[in-house]
Parts: structure tokens; C-alpha cells; sequence
């Protein structure tokens, strides 16, 4: 006992004097001491803080993982964050905080499109490897090498419930009804036409709003006269339960369909309407009702801790933290272009799924369609573009 | 069929823009302020809406009746807190303005703290499904839209024109100085006025939140925003002006959405207010003196 207490003793001497030789190189400002410090961004507040704050919280969840099972390079990982309220601007600003003040050497976010897309382009100046769990425009990743995703893109949204739609439901007719001010709603809806076009599968109408816009009737009543066989909501959850409402008053009886935007849906309903959204299909990236072990670990620690169901971003989170981590081990070094390297080489077990990155640093892995049981979520299938 | 399904559709988003353009329109007459605040009056009276029907689980009269107590309270309030030292001093018009919109960052902010920026759900209020008439079915919701607003501006009209409290505000309106001369209090009458125009603003936020099911602190700023285009074009101080202006600003911007764009609609609406200003810029019915308030 005392002997390998002893040598417990000289291992960790050992460690630390590696750790302080690592000091003296190139990365001696990063990651000092024995943390290695992650960023974080994510809208906390604001009309889309449902999502930034899954992501952050399940981050968290997954560094005190990662840090009980002994950290990565043998130090502990120290999670920093700010919330960037959904805005661009106030997501520039946090970001040029994290990098200059905290001095991070990765970070995990951000968390929506827009102001992820501002981000990306200044992660790809300072070459900081980066993973969005959740902006879906396919614009993020092209802007440099070190911009990496966990979710699906947008234009791969549209495809895939084009697909689902014409194979699986049997629609030959269909309407989309999208957020004119929001890239992620005209990506999927731009990319359902392009792929229905393809299929065979005729477009009758495509109208859009304008962002906050509370009122669809007129577009509606509109789509209603052309009668399409499925109508796709292409948004997020708040406008899904607006439009499905009002779609539902309107006499509207299509189907439904949507992308991972509609996740939180199910959180805005109520008995007396939850028939709204009974005839809908969107497409989502995991599913809570999976046997995966880890999956529901994971599901199950996030409600105890925060008292509140895990919805898909909360996943994404967990999975883009564990990704990044793997990287860092795997690089051995928090050398950004060692860590950028290894994870274009991810083949990462998550809760997701397998996932590895394409040339473009997008994830490869299936779909799973869900639709909605009562104010639950129901998971259809698997599904892939064959 | 479609187009007057469509206009109906107008007709019943129009009714919301107009009741609320009966508050900015009727302070106006008044005091000559545009009180920006007046939009988060609806987004207060959707707050209090939702917190007794859900949180508390009261029946909806009583949710209605607490809504509309609650706002007319509030419209008072900021009334004495904010504007009445300024408009007893005669303090410049932008001071008044810029107090106003003042007043409506706090109320939003206020109630960003207390119940999160996050948008809620609220329950179905009233809804009898949908009626029909030969093929054309019209949501119940868009007839009770325009039943009640009509209701709503003849009551006012009636309040206005043949009680002693409305022609007292309409002596005020005319001028402040010898109402007060003969004997009107002024200060009583301004404060009923932002009371009945915050009563309007609740029974506003009623409609919406029954057409619109969703509350967030941000929710009266677009529509706060149509509702004072909607005064402006009908001419701002005429009740009966209020009421086209909300009605035609509703219609005008359904059927673009329906026949001309669904993407571009708030730049049509407000070049259509443009034009109207240009050709008669005291607004539709802006000269009608007798009919201000």
C-alpha cells in the first residue's frame, strides 16, 4: 500500500514537471498550469435562448465528465462561456473576449446560424479550432479548415425531407412556408425545392414572411387553395406552433414537415392544441427513445441536473465537447493545427451516433424522423438518402 | 372566394391594429403625446392574461376582467409617474418623447426579468371552430376580431360623444387652458383618458393572444409600431380615423401578402402610408376637429 502510494507520488511529480516544461513552450499562455481552457458561446437570454441554453448546459455536463474521468492531457478542462443573446454583434464581442482575455484553445458554439456565422469567420483568422453543435447554414465550415460541425447542414435538411416526402409519404404535391430574414429557414426551403424539383415532386407554392411576423393567414389561405399534399415549416419552434395554429384555424389538413428547428415544439404545447402538429414529420438527429446506454445516462444525469427534458441541442452539445476532447487527447498537444488534424480523422461513438467528418467538416451519419404523440415526441424511423 | 376570404383575413388583423390605435390616438387628442409605452400595454395586458389563466388556472372572465383592471391601472400610472410632471411644466414635446420611449424599454426590460425573454404558449381562449358560409369558411377567431372591435369604437363613440366625462375630454382636447377655466379638471380627465386607452390596449391583447397564441416582452413593439401607422393614416386624434386606419392597414397588408408578395408586405404597407401622408398629410379623417378627442 505504501509502496504504490510512493509511486502514485512520483507519478504525479512526473506529470507536473511535465506539465510546467510545457510552460516554457510555444503554448505557454495557453493553458498554463494544469487546465486547458475551452470557450464556449451561446445565447443564454433572448428569443432563441432555449437552445444556447441546452448547449451550454449539457457542455458542462459533458466537461465534469471528462474531468472525473481524469481531464485530457492530464489536466482538467475549464469551460468559460458567455451569452451572446442570439446577436451577431454581442457574439463578435464575446468571442474577441474569449480569445484575447481568457485565452482559449478551442471553442464549442456558437449555438444559431446567424451570429455562428460571424464567428466562423473570425475563428478561421485566428486558425482556433472550432465546433458549432447547431449552426446548420452551410456556410459556417467553408470559411476555414478549423470550422467543424455536429449537426446537419440545412441544404441536407431539405434534401432529405424532399426524399422523405416524396418515397416515404407518397406526396406529390407540396408548399413551403419560410422566414424570409432567416438563412437557416430559406437554406432548408431553397434546398426542398431544388431536390423536389429533381424527384418529381411539384413545388405549388413557396411564400415567405418577415422575420416576427405573428400573423400567417393571408399566406395560408393561399397555400390552402392550391391544397398541397404536405406544407413545410422550415423554422423555429416558436413560428412552428404560430403557423401550425393558425394553419389548423385556416382548415389547413396537409402534412406537415420540418427540420431540427422544431425541436422544443412539443415544450410550447398544450392538451386543448396539441392536435396541431399531429400530422407532422421532422427531421431530427437523435432519438431520446434509443436503448444506447450512454444516451440514457446522459438523458437522465441532464434532467436530474437541471430539471427540464434534454432536447436535441442539448445532445449536439454533449457530442461536440466529447468530440473536441478526443481531439485534443488524440493531438496530444493544444497546438491548434495538431487538434484540426485530429479531428478531421474524428470517428467518434456518441450519443448521436458515429460520427465522422467529410472534406466539407460536416457530419456523415442517418437521420431520424420524428413526429408527435400527444405532447411527446414520437420517433418514426431511421432515415438516409439512398 | 380567396379574396374575400382574404380580406376577412385583413379585416380581422386590422381590428387588433385598430383598437390599439384608439389608445395613441385618443392620448394625442389630448396631450399631443405619442406615448410609445402604449404598445407594452398589450404585451402587460398578454402577461397578465397568461398568469391568471395558466399559472393561477382562473376562468377566462376573470383573466379578461384582471387584464383589462391591470392595464387600465398601469396607463395611469406611468401617466402620473412619467408624463404628468412634464406636462404640468409644458416641458417640450420631445422631452415628452423620448420619456415615452422611456417608458417602453422599461417595461419591456421589466418584464424580460421577471418571466424571461422566452416566448410563451398561451392556451386556447375562445374559439368556436369555424364558421361556414356556402364554400367559404371563416375562423371564429377573425369574426370575434372584428365583432368586438366594432363594439369597442361604438362604445367609445357613445362615451365620447354623450357622456359628461366625454365631453369634457373633448373640451380638453380642443383647449387644455379654458376647459380648465371652466371648471374641468383636466388632470382627471387626462388620466381617465390613459385609463380607457389602456383598457382598449387590454382588450387588444385579448384578440391577439386569442388569434396570435404567443406572448413575449418584445411583442408590442411591431405591433405597437402598425398600430401608430395605422392612427397616422387615419389621422391621428379621430376615433373613427383610428379604426379605418387599423381596418385598411390590416386589409392592405393581407392581400399584398395573398396577391402581390409575401416576402416584401411591411414596404408596400408603409409606402402606402407614405403616399397617403403626401396627398393629405393631416391623415383620412384628420381634419374632422368636432371629432377629436
Amino acid at each position: 500500500m505504501k509502496k504504490m502510494r510512493l509511486g502514485a507520488l512520483l507519478m504525479a511529480g512526473v506529470l507536473l514537471t511535465a506539465s510546467l516544461a510545457g510552460c516554457g513552450n510555444k503554448d505557454g499562455d495557453k493553458g498554463t498550469g494544469d487546465e486547458i481552457i475551452i470557450g464556449g458561446l451561446a445565447p443564454l437570454t433572448g428569443g432563441v435562448a432555449q437552445y444556447g441554453v441546452a448547449v451550454n448546459n449539457a457542455v458542462q455536463l459533458a466537461v465534469k465528465d471528462i474531468n472525473a474521468n481524469g481531464g485530457i492531457l492530464g489536466k482538467q478542462i475549464k469551460y468559460v462561456y458567455y451569452d451572446e443573446k442570439g446577436d451577431a454583434t454581442e457574439a463578435t464581442n464575446a468571442y474577441t473576449r474569449l480569445v484575447d482575455q481568457d485565452k482559449i484553445v478551442a471553442l464549442i458554439g456558437d449555438v444559431t446560424s446567424v451570429p455562428c456565422e460571424a464567428v466562423a469567420q473570425l475563428a478561421a483568422r485566428d486558425n482556433l479550432p472550432m465546433i458549432t453543435p447547431s449552426g446548420t447554414t452551410e456556410s459556417i465550415t467553408t470559411y476555414g479548415e478549423n470550422v467543424f460541425r455536429a449537426c446537419f447542414i440545412d441544404p441536407y435538411q431539405g434534401q432529405l425531407m424532399a426524399d422523405y416526402a416524396f418515397k416515404k409519404l407518397g406526396a406529390k404535391t407540396a408548399a413551403i412556408l419560410y422566414d424570409t430574414g432567416d438563412s437557416y429557414s430559406s437554406g432548408i426551403a431553397d434546398a426542398f425545392e431544388a431536390k423536389a424539383k429533381e424527384l418529381g415532386l411539384t413545388i405549388t407554392n413557396k411564400e415567405g414572411y418577415a422575420n416576427g411576423s405573428t400573423d400567417f393567414n393571408a399566406q395560408l389561405t393561399k397555400i390552402k387553395e392550391s391544397n398541397p399534399d404536405v406544407l413545410l415549416l422550415p423554422v423555429y419552434y416558436n413560428d412552428v406552433v404560430l403557423i401550425a395554429k393558425q394553419a389548423k384555424d385556416q382548415g389547413l389538413t396537409c402534412t406537415l414537415l420540418g427540420g431540427d428547428g422544431w425541436d422544443g415544439v412539443a415544450a410550447q404545447l398544450d392538451e386543448a392544441n396539441a392536435d396541431v402538429v399531429a400530422n407532422a414529420y421532422f427531421c431530427s438527429q437523435y432519438s431520446a427513445s434509443s436503448t444506447d446506454e450512454a444516451l440514457q445516462n446522459f438523458l437522465k444525469t441532464y434532467k436530474e441536473t437541471y430539471n427540464e427534458e434534454p432536447s436535441m441541442f442539448a445532445v449536439l452539445g454533449y457530442d461536440s465537447m466529447m468530440i473536441m476532447a478526443e481531439a485534443i487527447e488524440k493531438a496530444g498537444s493544444t497546438d491548434s493545427d495538431a487538434i484540426i488534424a485530429a479531428l478531421k480523422e474524428t470517428n467518434h461513438k456518441g450519443l448521436t451516433g458515429t460520427t465522422s467528418f467529410d472534406d466539407k467538416r460536416n457530419p456523415v451519419r442517418e437521420a431520424i424522423i420524428t413526429s408527435f404523440e400527444g405532447l411527446n415526441y414520437k420517433v418514426v424511423e431511421s432515415y438516409s438518402m439512398s | 372566394m380567396n379574396f374575400i376570404t382574404q380580406t376577412l383575413n385583413g379585416l380581422g388583423l386590422g381590428s387588433i391594429y385598430a383598437l390599439v390605435a384608439l389608445g395613441y390616438s385618443m392620448v394625442y387628442g389630448i396631450v399631443q403625446l405619442i406615448n410609445f409605452a402604449h404598445g407594452d400595454i398589450i404585451m402587460v395586458g398578454g402577461y397578465i392574461l397568461y398568469l391568471i389563466l395558466v399559472n393561477l388556472g382562473m376562468p377566462l372572465w376573470m383573466a379578461i376582467a384582471a387584464a383589462i383592471l391591470v392595464c387600465a391601472v398601469a396607463g395611469v400610472l406611468i401617466q402620473r409617474v412619467a408624463y404628468h410632471r412634464l406636462l404640468v411644466h409644458n416641458a417640450a414635446r420631445i422631452s415628452l418623447l423620448i420619456t415615452a420611449l422611456g417608458v417602453s424599454i422599461f417595461l419591456q426590460n421589466l418584464f424580460m426579468i421577471l418571466f424571461s425573454s422566452n416566448p410563451r404558449s398561451v392556451p386556447t381562449l375562445i374559439d368556436f371552430g369555424s364558421l361556414s358560409l356556402g364554400s367559404l369558411a371563416i375562423p371564429s377567431k377573425t369574426v370575434i376580431n372584428i365583432v368586438v372591435s366594432v363594439i369597442m369604437m361604438v362604445g367609445l363613440q357613445l362615451l365620447v360623444n354623450k357622456t359628461k366625462i366625454g365631453k369634457a375630454m373633448q373640451a380638453a382636447s380642443e383647449d387644455t387652458g379654458a376647459a380648465k377655466l371652466m371648471g374641468i379638471n383636466t388632470n382627471y380627465v387626462v388620466a381617465f383618458t390613459f385609463a380607457i386607452g389602456s383598457a382598449l390596449a387590454a382588450v387588444g391583447a385579448v384578440l391577439y393572444c386569442n388569434t396570435y397564441p404567443q406572448i413575449s416582452p418584445d411583442m408590442g413593439n411591431l405591433l405597437g409600431l402598425k398600430a401608430f401607422v395605422a392612427a397616422v393614416l387615419g389621422g391621428i386624434g379621430s376615433i373613427p380615423g383610428a379604426m379605418l386606419g387599423g381596418y385598411i392597414l390590416g386589409v392592405a397588408e393581407t392581400l399584398t401578402k395573398g396577391y402581390v408578395t409575401s416576402t416584401a408586405y411591411d414596404a408596400v404597407v408603409f409606402g402606402i402610408l407614405i403616399l397617403v401622408l403626401l396627398i393629405k398629410p393631416t391623415g383620412l379623417l384628420g381634419e374632422n376637429r368636432k371629432e377629436k378627442v
